[in-house]
Order: C-alpha cells, then sequence, then structure tokens
C-alpha cells in the first residue's frame, strides 16, 4: 500500500475529489462517445497521424481553448478567494497551488499553443508554401506539447499540484521545502512540451526563410511572418536556456545535485537568473505575433496598407535584441548592486521606445483610414490604449529604485496583466475570429461576437485597475488573505466581480462557436473581409495542398494588388505536387514521452529506462525508414479545383 | 523528387537543403544550451563546498588523449565527407569507421576519468562545482554517445544503399555534428580544463 500513497494527493480538499470524478467520467464519455459513433478510425488518420499545418494548427488552438478555461477556473477560485478579507474558501496551500498552476498553464499552455496554432495555420499560407519545411517535425512539436500539457493538468489529481509560483523560485522549489512530487511536474513536464516548441521555432525559421513565393523578398512579408519569423528566432536562443534550467532543476529534485542549494557552494540566485534569461524573451515571444496579428488586422480593417512597415520591421528586431537584456529587472530588489540595477534599468526602458514606435504606426494606419467595427478590429482598436497602460506602468517598474516600493505588490500583477490580456489573449481572440473562416468555411457571428468583446474588455478594466491601486497601497501578490482593517476588500470585490464578466465573455465565445456552426451561412467567399495577403488568394475550404498554383509575388501586398490592381498571382500551369505522408510516429513517441515524464516525476526508474528505450526506439525507427511522401496527380488537383470554385 | 546535378548529392534536392539548413539552426540551439551550461558551470566553479577543486582533480594524460582522440576524429570525418564528395564510397565507409572508433575511444577515456573522480569521493552530489561540472561534461559526452549510435545508422545505410540523395545528406549532417561537438570540446579544454588547472 505505502507504494501507493505517493499518487495520493497530498492536501485534498472536497473540490479536487469532485473534480477527480468529473475527469475519470469525461474521459469515459469521451472513449464511449468515440466507439459508439465509430470514430477511431477517422481520429487516428485524420487527426492523430496528421502532418498537415492547418490541421495542426487547429489542434493547438483547441487545446488552448481547453487550457484557457482550466488556467480561467484557477483564476476565477483566487478571485472568489481574495474577494472579502479573512476568506476561508481556500487555504494557503491550495492558494498557492492555484496560482502556481494558473501562471504555468496560461503563459505555456494557453498563450504560446494559441500563437503556435494561428501561426501553423497562417504562416506557410502567408508565405505561399504547400507546407511548412519538417512537417512530420511539426507533429511532433504538437504531440510533445500536448503530452506536455496533459502531463502538467494531472498534477492536481495525481500526486499534488506545484506551489512555488510559475517562476519556482529555490529554495522554495527545492526538496526541502516543496516535498511533493508537484514540482517534479513543472520540471519534466514544462521539459516536454519546451522541446516540442525549439522544434517549432527551428521549423518555422526554415519554411519563413527558405519556402517563399517566388517575388517575395523579405522585405516585401506580410508583416505577421515578419512577427512569427523574429518570434522563432528568440524560440531558438531563448528555450535551450530553459531546457538546462529545467534539467538542473530536475537533477537537484531528483539526484542530489548541488546547483541551486546554497550549503555546498549552490547558488539559489542562479535559478532565478537562468529563468528570466528565458523568462523575458518569453514574454516577448507571446507579444510579437500578437504585434503581427494586429497590423494584419488593422490594415485589413483601416483599408490602408500598413503605415511605416520598414519601421515596424526594425522595431522588432529592436525589441527582440533587447528582450535578451533585460532580465534582472526581475530582481531588482534581491540584492545587486546600484551599478547593476542601473544597467539593467536603461535597457528595460529603452524596449519602451521600439514599442512606442510600433504604437503610432498602427496610430498612424488608423488615422484617414476607413475603419470598419468588424470584431477583430473591435479587439484591435482596444488593444492600443489599454496595452499602452501596460507598457507606461512597466516603464515605472523598470526604475529600479521605485521598484523597491511595487515590486512583488498587486502593482506588479496589474502591469502584466494589462500588458499580456490586451496583447496576448485580445490578440489571439481576434486573430482567431479573422481567419476562423479560412480554417471552417463559415464566419462567426458578428453579434454574439460584439457581445463578448465588450463583456471581456470591460470586465478586464474592473478586474485589474483596482490591482493598480491596492498594489501602490501596499498589497502583497500571493497572499491568499488579508484583514478587514487593511481596507482591501471593496476593491477586491470589485475585481472578483469583473472576473465573473470575463468568465462571461469567455462562455460566449464558446457560445459563439456553437451558434455559428449550426446557423452560420456557408455561403461566403475564399475572401469574406476583404483583405490583403496570400491566405486569402486560395479557396476556402483550403485544399491540403494549399495553392494549385505557387503565387508569384511583386509587392507587399500582392493579393491586394490582384484584387484592385489586376495583378496577376497565379501565372504557372498546373504541376504534379509533391505532399508528406501521414505519420503515426509523432503520437506514438509522445505518448512514449508522457510515460517517461510521469515515471520520473515519481522516481519510477525502470519504467523511465524503458520508456527511455522507446523513445531511441523511434528515433532508430525514424533514421531507417524510407518515406519519399506522395504525388497529388493534376487530375486529382483539376478536379479539386473545379469542386472547389463550383461551390462559391 | 527534382535532383539538381549541379550541386553535390547531399545539396542535391529541395529537401535536401532544407534539412541542412535546419540543422544549422539546430546547431545555433545548441550554442545556445552549451552556453547556458558554460555559464552555470562559471558561476558555480568557486562552490566547491567541502569537495575537492578543479585543480586537486584534473590530470593531464586523459585529458590530452582525450583531446586527440576527439581532434584526430573531426579530421577523418571531413576526409570521410571529401572521399564522399568524390563518390569513393569504401573510402567514406572507412574514414566513418575510424572516426566512431575514435569517438569510442574518448568516451571510454571519459568514462575511465569520472569513475577516477568517484573514486576519489568526488560525485555529482558532492558541490555545486562538481554538480554543474559533471553536467557539463555529461551533456557533451552524451552527444558524442548519441552520434556514435547515429553514425553507426548512417554507416550502415550508406553500406545498404550506397550514395543517395538521402545517404550523403545524413553523412553530410552528422559531420556538421560532429565537428560541433568538436568545437564544444576546445571550448571544455580551454575554458575548463586548462583554466580549473592553472
Ligand atoms: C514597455 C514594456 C515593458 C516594460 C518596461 C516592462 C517592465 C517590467 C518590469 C520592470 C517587471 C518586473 C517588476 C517587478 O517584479 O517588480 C515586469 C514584470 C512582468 N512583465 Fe513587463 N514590461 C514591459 C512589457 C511587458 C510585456 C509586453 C509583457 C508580456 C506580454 C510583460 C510581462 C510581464 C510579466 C509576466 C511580468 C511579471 C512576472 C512575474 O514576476 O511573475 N511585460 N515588467
Ligand atoms: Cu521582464
Amino acid at each position: 500500500m505505502d507504494y501507493f500513497d505517493r499518487f495520493a494527493v497530498p492536501h485534498p480538499s472536497p473540490a479536487i475529489y469532485a473534480s477527480m470524478i468529473a475527469i475519470g467520467l469525461t474521459m469515459i464519455a469521451v472513449v464511449a462517445g468515440i466507439t459508439y459513433f465509430k470514430k477511431w478510425g477517422y481520429l487516428w488518420r485524420e487527426w492523430l497521424t496528421t502532418v498537415d499545418h492547418k490541421r495542426i494548427g487547429i489542434m493547438y488552438i483547441l487545446s488552448a481553448l481547453l487550457m484557457l478555461f482550466r488556467g480561467g477556473a484557477d483564476a476565477l477560485m483566487m478571485r472568489a478567494q481574495t474577494a472579502v478579507p479573512d476568506n476561508g474558501l481556500l487555504d494557503g496551500q491550495h492558494y498557492n497551488e492555484i496560482f502556481t498552476t494558473h501562471g504555468v498553464v496560461m503563459i505555456l499552455f494557453m498563450a504560446m499553443p494559441f500563437i503556435i496554432g494561428l501561426m501553423n495555420i497562417v504562416t506557410p499560407l502567408q508565405v505561399g508554401a504547400r507546407d511548412v519545411a519538417f512537417p512530420r517535425l511539426n507533429a511532433v512539436s504538437f504531440w510533445l506539447f500536448f503530452m506536455g500539457a496533459m502531463l502538467f493538468n494531472i498534477s492536481f489529481v495525481v500526486g499534488g499540484s506545484p506551489d512555488a509560483g510559475w517562476t519556482s523560485y529555490f529554495p522554495l522549489a527545492g526538496n526541502e521545502f516543496a516535498e511533493s512530487v508537484g514540482s517534479n511536474y513543472y520540471a519534466i513536464a514544462i521539459q516536454i512540451a519546451g522541446i516540442g516548441t525549439l522544434l517549432t521555432g527551428i521549423n518555422f525559421i526554415v519554411t519563413i526563410l527558405k519556402m517563399r513565393a517566388p517575388g517575395m523578398s523579405l522585405m516585401k512579408m506580410p508583416m505577421f511572418t515578419w512577427s512569427i519569423l523574429i518570434t522563432n528566432f528568440i524560440i531558438v536562443f531563448a528555450f535551450p536556456v530553459l531546457t538546462v534550467a529545467l534539467a538542473l532543476m530536475t537533477m537537484d529534485r531528483l539526484f542530489g545535485t548541488q546547483f541551486f542549494a546554497m550549503a555546498n557552494g549552490g547558488s539559489d540566485m542562479l535559478w532565478a537568473n537562468l529563468f528570466w534569461v528565458w523568462g523575458h524573451p518569453e514574454v516577448y515571444i507571446v507579444i510579437l505575433p500578437a504585434f503581427g496579428i494586429y497590423s494584419e488586422i488593422i490594415s485589413t480593417f483601416a483599408r490602408r496598407n500598413l503605415y511605416g512597415y520598414n519601421s515596424m520591421v526594425i522595431s522588432m528586431v529592436a525589441i527582440s535584441t533587447l528582450s535578451f537584456v533585460v532580465w534582472a529587472h526581475h530582481f531588482y530588489t534581491m540584492g545587486h548592486g546600484a551599478m547593476v540595477n542601473g544597467i539593467f534599468s536603461i535597457t528595460t526602458m529603452a524596449i519602451a521606445v521600439p514599442t512606442g514606435v510600433k504604437i503610432f504606426n498602427w496610430l498612424f494606419t488608423l488615422w484617414k483610414g476607413k475603419i470598419v467595427f468588424t470584431v477583430p478590429m473591435l479587439y484591435s482598436l482596444a488593444f492600443i490604449p489599454i496595452f499602452t497602460l501596460g507598457g507606461v506602468t512597466g516603464v515605472m517598474l523598470a526604475m529600479a529604485s521605485a521598484d523597491y516600493q511595487y515590486h512583488n505588490t498587486m502593482f506588479l500583477v496589474a502591469h502584466f496583466h494589462y500588458v499580456l490580456i490586451p496583447g496576448t489573449v485580445f490578440a489571439v481572440l481576434a486573430g482567431f475570429t479573422y481567419w476562423w473562416p479560412k480554417m471552417f468555411g463559415f464566419m462567426l457571428s458578428e453579434k454574439i461576437g460584439k457581445w463578448s468583446f465588450w463583456f471581456i474588455t470591460i470586465s478586464f478594466n474592473v478586474t485589474f485597475f483596482p490591482m493598480f491601486i491596492t498594489g501602490l497601497d501596499g498589497q502583497a501578490r500571493r497572499m491568499y488573505t488579508y484583514s478587514e482593517s487593511t481596507g482591501y476588500g471593496p476593491l477586491n470585490m470589485l475585481s472578483f466581480v469583473g472576473a465573473i464578466g470575463l468568465a462571461i465573455g469567455f462562455a460566449l465565445i464558446l457560445y459563439n462557436i456553437y451558434w455559428s456552426t449550426r446557423y452560420a451561412s456557408r455561403n461566403i467567399s475564399n475572401d469574406p473581409w476583404d483583405a490583403r495577403s496570400l491566405e486569402w488568394a486560395t479557396h476556402t475550404p483550403i485544399p491540403e495542398y494549399n495553392f494549385a498554383v505557387v503565387p508569384t509575388v511583386d509587392s507587399t501586398e500582392a493579393f491586394w494588388d490582384s484584387k484592385k490592381k489586376g495583378f496577376k498571382l497565379f501565372s504557372g500551369k498546373i504541376e504534379k505536387i509533391h505532399m508528406p505522408n501521414n505519420s503515426g510516429v509523432p503520437f506514438i513517441l509522445s505518448c512514449i514521452f508522457f510515460v517517461w515524464g510521469f515515471a520520473m516525476v515519481f522516481s519510477m526508474w525502470i519504467i523511465a529506462i524503458i520508456a527511455t528505450i522507446g523513445i531511441f526506439a523511434c528515433m532508430t525507427l525514424r533514421s531507417f525508414e524510407k518515406d519519399h511522401g506522395r504525388y497529388i496527380s493534376v487530375e486529382e488537383i483539376e478536379e479539386t479545383e473545379n469542386k472547389l470554385r463550383g461551390a462559391k | 523528387m527534382k535532383i539538381d546535378s549541379s550541386l553535390p548529392l547531399e545539396y542535391s534536392t529541395e529537401e535536401n537543403r532544407l534539412k541542412i539548413f535546419g540543422f544549422w539552426i539546430f546547431l545555433g540551439a545548441e550554442i545556445a544550451l552549451f552556453a547556458t551550461l558554460f555559464a552555470t558551470y562559471f558561476v558555480l566553479v568557486e562552490g566547491t563546498g567541502n569537495g575537492p577543486s578543479g585543480e586537486e582533480l584534473f590530470k593531464v594524460p586523459t585529458l590530452m588523449l582525450q583531446t586527440i582522440f576527439l581532434l584526430t576524429s573531426s579530421f577523418t570525418i571531413g576526409l570521410g565527407i571529401n572521399a564522399m564528395r568524390l563518390g569513393k564510397q569504401k573510402a567514406m565507409l572507412s574514414f566513418f569507421v575510424i572516426t566512431l572508433i575514435l569517438g569510442l575511444g574518448f568516451l571510454g577515456v571519459e568514462i575511465y576519468e569520472f569513475v577516477e573522480y568517484v573514486h576519489e569521493g568526488a560525485t555529482i552530489q558532492t558541490s555545486a562545482f562538481l554538480s554543474s561540472l559533471f553536467t557539463l561534461l555529461g551533456t557533451h559526452g552524451a552527444h558524442v554517445t548519441l552520434g556514435l549510435f547515429w553514425g553507426t545508422f548512417i554507416i550502415l545505410q550508406t553500406k545498404k544503399r550506397g550514395f543517395t540523395p538521402e545517404t550523403t545528406n545524413k553523412a553530410f549532417i552528422f559531420s556538421l555534428y560532429w565537428h560541433f561537438l568538436d568545437v564544444v570540446w576546445i571550448f571544455i579544454f580551454s575554458f575548463v580544463y586548462l583554466k580549473g588547472m592553472m
């Protein structure tokens, strides 16, 4: 019996038992449902083994939505707990676990995958390619992310959640203070997902640099593609740092090494540094693609080309470079001297300059534009002022000496939500709505979309603005409760009300998907928004080969020119197309990774070793396999093309 | 598959060119990875706790042996690729085999060295310095080990299938990997061992 004790939750509560039952029942229902409708074959052929970038993108987005609701449930619990002083809804330990999983889930398993999903769907289309450079590797990326996310998510019902914050500082996350397996989950689940992300980074750099349509020089790429290119460079150079940091953490926790322990020469500050050398670039990994999405949407719905193309590109390059040299601003108060703090203060504030350039470029694009107020555009317009508030408070935090005042208060929490939500979350919601018709062949309801937009935008401010005030008043972050005499009560109650409003807004998005799937018109054109870049130049639904004939490009907005100036996009004739074969290996490999991860979390060495052998066996298999892909014949392409053309 | 015969076989198809370019980017990530490990080592090099320091631990003979093995193997794999370009399959295979044997020699000495350290009471758990030393060397050693398997697979495939765009592409990429490990070793040699012994 002792053996099984470690799988028990160390700190259970009725809510956790209820979730266990709910998870169990959902799983049974899903399996039963698929079996009943005889969908296993379909699932395996069309999704689990797919290497098509569009489908992989859709799976990323579905997982991200799932994680949005998981992270959202955590958030609601936190706001409910702090809504009134001396509340007893959650105890300190549960609160710690919840803010930890909330942070990890939202950044790593919601924001990043959502962005990677959109980039999977859109980037190859925007550059006029038939798929990414390494389609099968792309499937490996997705499944590793997915398995990492699942491993992390089972922590709260099997063995206990991590509780040392998403930053997982040492010594708090060491064995001494984090006794449960929770922090093992943190180190290993993120590691698995992180390897997937790194592979994505390599894949998309090669795709964008080497597979662009003829005529599309770098300075003729759409702005979204530019943002993705730069983001993937950040991924390639930042994620290995995380890989190492997590590996050292794993060794400290499982194999008794001394990296972050103070007793034998280790350094807890080493963790903080490694974490933020990855962590600060990470926040730019999720914000730069958002900038790209806004650039596309704003120019589409202002009916103008993007103002200041060159300065947009230069500012993104500047931001990405600077993002690697500001990390210490996350721990000004942890004891480095005035000199170090001074330098990091300056580099941090410098980031505001290129960011400001971008804000002005968007404003100038809007200036004299004929603005169409669609849902994606509303998010983009709301983004500008709210994000600016986040940026300005960032500059406040960047002043090292002033930061001693509000470091680790709710002011900081307000800052990063003011950049992350209007920045990343609004952007993915806008991009999701904008590209939805291309993905699924019908539009989401604008009416329901506007309702959710207003709910989300207003509630966002109601939730987070009060935190600026309580933070300046001294309310510390990550505290599970406070006494009545502090006077924080009313504003925290307001935050709770806002959080409920946000939940309603997100629920409305789900309702919108449901409603539009049932009732929206399927009779839409290939280009329903009257947009400007190549992804709109192909059919809806997109054939698996994307473009029957590879487009030729001679400006940043060749598709727009083809509509307005009669530019000829497709001049070649149809030839047979080479496509990669589906493969089950990425999925199976990632399942083995899941088993490996689980075994590592619980120090079950024999299983871990067997799984490691399994992983290498998959790689060996791949090395010896001969797979030259397949060809789609000209007749087949013509038939598909005629059918798709006829549908319109 | 379009084969461009004006290029060497390993570059001759679109897919091959993408793979080589992708591998270069991957090496960029590997540089970031090893840079982080080196940084960790430099931060912790003074953190010897109650354990021995590098000066007490490092020995010249094993170091020289390892260095000679690895540097020579980098040379022989270069010759192997040269033979491949000239279409000489036998020569290429021989050079690859020699490369892997040298790699195996390197690994043998490294394992011997690790066992020695442990006998002297210097384990990965003794101090932060040793944790970072074993991790840095171990990561490099693990890369070499992986390379031995990978190289063997490539030899087997080339033997069976001859020089095709696929096999030459793999061999070429493998040579990039092997040279990279050599470069990392030069850094380890200079900044870990030499610096530690001075
Ligand atoms: C003008 C640009 C920005 C500046 C000057 C800035 C500055 C700062 C500073 C100085 C801190 C640390 C404060 C402290 O711990 O006391 C901080 C925290 C943070 N920032 Fe920003 N920031 C900016 C933009 C962004 C963006 C665009 C994002 C994400 C999309 C972001 C996400 C975060 C996060 C997540 C944290 C807190 C992490 C934690 O401690 O848990 N920031 N920012
Ligand atoms: Cu930062």
